[in-house]
């Protein structure tokens, strides 16, 4: 039987939860480094093809700034901070008083691409060591790498272990805005967990339920 | 030139086929490789975006063909066969397989780009393909566009500009 099919509402009510923990403090995290209130939104446990996979931030070819990670320990699996780069170049001149900021212009060394890969750090930090402190399970983040790129070639990554279990993937979505900016309701970034299939059995165990055989 | 025709756009794990004037695309390659096979006398073209090297990996009965090198390549000869191209006068140029992340980690899945492209080559050459071009390997994600009628593969990419192949 496919992991997916043994889930029920609770278990989608439990990675919820799970993202919920995890999002928090990710938001309570970045208001602190900006200086500015975060707004985040409950988070959306998503089944779902590949191709809508790719939808979810703008489509596959979308240019997007990411700070990506790998997670292993008792629960492996990938996340993904995506933004747009209108929304990264807001921050980084926001961390780093460069207002003039773009990427259009970047060299590799860049004051503002540090501080870029800083916020990711930072904020994929407080997001798993609040899981982990959470579900007492052990996590051990890879150091995360900035990327600005299509979308769909960033994301794929997190597509590969359950792309070999089915066609499906289980997306802990996290969207967040930032409040004064303007006025628009405009999503602007991402968080995406994306656990690996073998690691959805760690996590409702550690939360205390099982999976239906 | 022909008349402009429609873009038959392909996701991942999927393929399709289409004759001139249509074009065919793909968007947002990353690990994964851009498979076209074409036929120039016919005019007609086949994609595939492959996303895994090789379907034993598959851990689940269902399968998706479009998914894996082998699988893929051999159902996508055989639908242009279906519609009328020879498999004497095929020909591939291939695109993809960056290798985006390092990851500090011991999994091997971050390697999967290299291992796609590999597989994609030998799958070619078990069915007697020549690859005509390739675009293969670096770091950034390409975007992929072929027409049929000129046999050109357009490729996109964020960090490196356009070219043609």
């Amino acid at each position: 039987m496919n992991y997916i099919e043994k889930l029920d509402t609770i278990h989608l009510d439990i990675l919820k939860e799970f993202g919920n923990i995890g999002a928090g403090h990710a938001a309570t995290a970045l208001s602190t480094v900006l200086n500015k209130q975060i707004d985040m939104k409950v988070p959306s446990v998503r089944i779902a093809s590949f191709n809508d996979m790719m939808e979810m931030a703008g489509g596959a070819e979308e240019e997007v700034v990411s700070v990506s990670l790998r997670i292993e320990g008792e629960v492996t699996g990938n996340m993904f901070f995506v933004l747009s780069l209108q929304q990264a170049e807001s921050f980084i001149s926001n961390m780093t008083g460069d207002t003039a900021f773009s990427f259009r212009e970047i060299d590799e060394h860049s004051l503002g691409l540090s501080a870029m890969q800083e916020l990711g750090n930072i904020l994929s930090g407080s997001y798993l060591s609040a899981l982990g402190d959470f579900t007492r399970l052990k996590l051990y983040p890879s150091v995360p790498e900035l990327a600005i790129d299509m979308f769909g070639a960033i994301i794929s990554y997190g597509l590969v272990e359950s792309s070999q279990y089915g066609d499906y993937v289980i997306v802990i979505e996290t969207n967040l805005k930032e409040m004064d900016a303007d006025q628009t309701d405009e999503m602007k970034g991402h968080f995406f967990l994306l656990p690996d299939p073998l690691s959805f059995q760690p996590i409702f165990q550690a939360l205390g339920v099982g999976l239906n055989e | 030139m022909s008349s402009i025709g429609q873009i038959v756009k392909v996701g991942i794990a999927d393929m399709n086929i289409v004759r001139s004037p249509d074009a065919i695309r793909t968007s947002g390659l990353g690990s994964c490789v851009g498979v076209i096979i074409y036929d120039e006398r016919a005019v007609i073209a086949g994609m595939v975006h492959v996303m895994l090297p090789d379907s034993g990996l598959a851990k689940t009965n269902h399968m998706n063909k479009a998914k894996y090198a082998d699988t893929g390549i051999k159902e996508l000869i055989t639908l242009l066969k279906a519609e009328g191209a020879q498999s004497f006068r095929l020909k591939a140029k291939i695109a993809g397989g960056a290798q985006m992340f390092q990851f500090n980690s011991q999994n091997s899945s971050f390697k999967i780009g290299p291992r796609n492209i590999e597989a994609v080559k030998q799958a070619l050459n078990e069915h007697n393909i020549p690859v005509l071009a390739e675009d293969v390997g670096g770091n950034s994600g390409r975007t992929i566009e072929f027409d049929p009628h000129t046999c050109q593969l357009h490729i996109r990419t964020v960090n490196k500009g356009n070219h043609t192949i």
